[in-house]
């Protein structure tokens, strides 16, 4: 029996956002709301006919068919947009040579336009990641208070909020130019680092639904890296950074529910073709004077990405990465990194001397990986009791099952 | 190889949308998809019956003494289920038509009337 491929992985999510950028395009910044009703009523249209007549042979084509002719709609029925509903409609138009992907620029600078507007900066940052997730990654609401483990209502409640205020920034769908695009830049690039992590992070939520924070954020920095006004080299080096992480996610998932530490991840499941993307972002970010925290991240990234085993990661290189970084963006937690990184390439003695240095830092007392770190150094260096004490404090910081196993696994084993 | 109607109830969509999400909506059409491959060219038709809409028209009267012809409108509003739509299936008997129509998705939205086509 002739087995057709099943739909395209993602396909309503990825058009739905693209769907939503073409109709706010058309009715302008200030009706996001009614492009997303319009967008909802297009899928669900789908919903109730697909199942019977089948897929059809272009799927993205008859979405944006239905979603278009419902916009038409709008405008003829609701009596307020009379006046504006011919420009509007003829924005709708379908673009000379084919009906939806004919026009591949002025998508990508939708796309790119709607995602400056969910991170705008007159919303807090909650609100732009949240409004990020709905709007330009197709997520719905029940899946990003999965992935952030907060209730719906509350999650819903931001994203009316977060809507109600760009209603009254009456702000032209553009992406922004000119001095502006920097910070506006900067603020996109947070917002997707902080998605990306969210996913990337273990033992929080519900795994596949974390994966796809890391999916979907690497989509959208690699939509910013291919238009020439917002390719900078920072973009690349997070995109590097993103692709070097993510490669790894395929060991993780290899065995679901436990925590695996660097050294016990099967290299073999890595992503290589993702390692080689990361790699050409990597190369494009060097362009220019630029050196941002995510260029270094994306090289300690690398570093890992390219080495065959643990012993044979360049573990000087590392540490220098750290070195810089932490005297450019000083921060508690890259410090503790930094001390697990000197272990390897100076030896425990400096690794010891970085972390005993810490002890005592505010910001590091309720953050288990130092506690982690630091007991797993003491045990190495013939400490159990010490090492016992750090463990335990670990476990109580703990989040999740699977990482509260392996510490008191750890504790045992430490008799 | 004969073929059944198979017609597929459900209730009509009242209210406002339900809230599902594009990756939602998704995994229903994909479950409808995988469905349709498992039986390959078995399916020979399936459509969508509008739901807005809809007559009903009956002779008034009596056998012996016709009336005029009566046209209902929109004879869902109402009504508890509607037919949704359609599929046209090639099976070699009740059993099997019955069979392959088991693990039809639309089983846990609504129900499945199984009739064979009379061929003359």
């Amino acid at each position: 029996m002739p087995s057709l491929p099943s739909l395209v992985d993602h396909l309503f999510r990825h058009e739905a956002s693209r769907l939503v950028a073409r109709l706010t395009r058309a009715f302008g910044a200030e009706h996001l709301q009614l492009a997303e009703d319009v967008v909802q009523e297009a899928l669900l249209t789908a919903l109730r006919s697909w199942p019977y007549r089948g897929v059809p042979d272009d799927p993205a084509a008859w979405l944006w068919r239905v979603a278009r002719n419902k916009a038409l709609d709008v405008l003829r029925r609701d009596a307020s947009w009379r006046q504006r509903a011919g420009a509007v409609a003829r924005t709708l138009e379908p673009p000379r040579g084919g009906p939806h992907s004919g026009d591949v620029a002025t998508l990508l600078d939708d796309e790119l336009a709607l995602v400056f507007l969910c991170c705008h900066p007159a919303l807090p940052r909650d609100a732009q990641v949240a409004l990020t997730l709905k709007t330009a990654a197709g997520f719905g609401t029940s899946e990003i208070a999965r992935a952030f483990l907060e209730t719906e209502p509350t999650v819903a409640q931001r994203l009316v909020r977060a809507k109600r205020k760009l209603r009254d920034q009456t702000e032209p769908f553009e992406i922004p130019a000119g001095e502006e695009l920097a910070a506006r830049l900067d603020s996109v690039l947070e917002v997707l680092y902080l998605v990306f992590n969210e996913g990337y992070a273990t033992h929080r939520g519900e795994e596949p639904v974390r994966a796809d924070l890391c999916g979907e954020a690497l989509r959208l920095v690699e939509l910013l890296t291919r238009l020439t006004r917002t390719a900078e080299p920072r973009v690349h080096a997070l995109a590097a950074l993103f692709c070097f992480q993510a490669a790894r996610l395929p060991a993780r998932a290899a065995s679901p529910g436990e925590v695996l530490v660097l050294d016990e991840q099967d290299r073999s499941l890595w992503d290589r073709e993702l390692i080689r993307r990361g790699l050409h972002h990597f190369e494009c970010s060097a362009r220019g004077a630029e050196l941002t925290p995510y260029h270094l991240q994306a090289e300690i990234a690398s570093c890992h990405a390219l080495a065959e085993s643990l012993e044979e990661t360049d573990w000087a290189r590392i540490c220098a990465a750290y070195d810089v970084l932490l005297g450019m963006a000083p921060s508690p937690v890259v410090a503790v990194n930094r001390a697990a990184a000197l272990v390897r390439g100076q030896g425990l003695e400096q690794g010891l001397k970085a972390m005993e240095e810490l002890r005592t830092d505010p910001a590091l007392q309720g953050y288990g990986p130092y506690w982690t770190a630091w007991g797993e150094m003491l045990g190495r260096a013939g400490d159990p009791v010490a090492a016992r004490e750090a463990l335990s404090r670990a476990l109580v910081l703990a989040e999740g099952p699977p990482l509260r196993r392996r510490l008191e696994q750890r504790l045992r084993d430490l008799g | 190889m004969p073929r059944y109607m198979l017609l597929l109830h459900e209730a009509p969509a009242t209210g406002p949308a339900p809230d599902l999400s594009p990756e939602d909506i998704q995994a229903v059409i994909n479950r409808y998809k995988a469905w349709r491959q498992s039986l390959g060219a078995r399916i020979q038709l399936g459509e969508k019956l509008k739901e807005e809409g809809g007559q009903a028209l009956r002779r008034e009267g009596s056998a012996g003494k016709p009336g005029k012809v009566r046209i209902l409108d929109g004879p869902y509003t109402e009504a508890k289920e509607i037919l949704g739509g359609f599929f046209i299936l090639e099976a070699g008997g009740y059993d099997e038509a019955a069979r392959l129509s088991e693990s039809c998705p639309h089983l846990d939205f609504g129900w499945i009337q199984v009739r064979e086509i009379e061929e003359t």
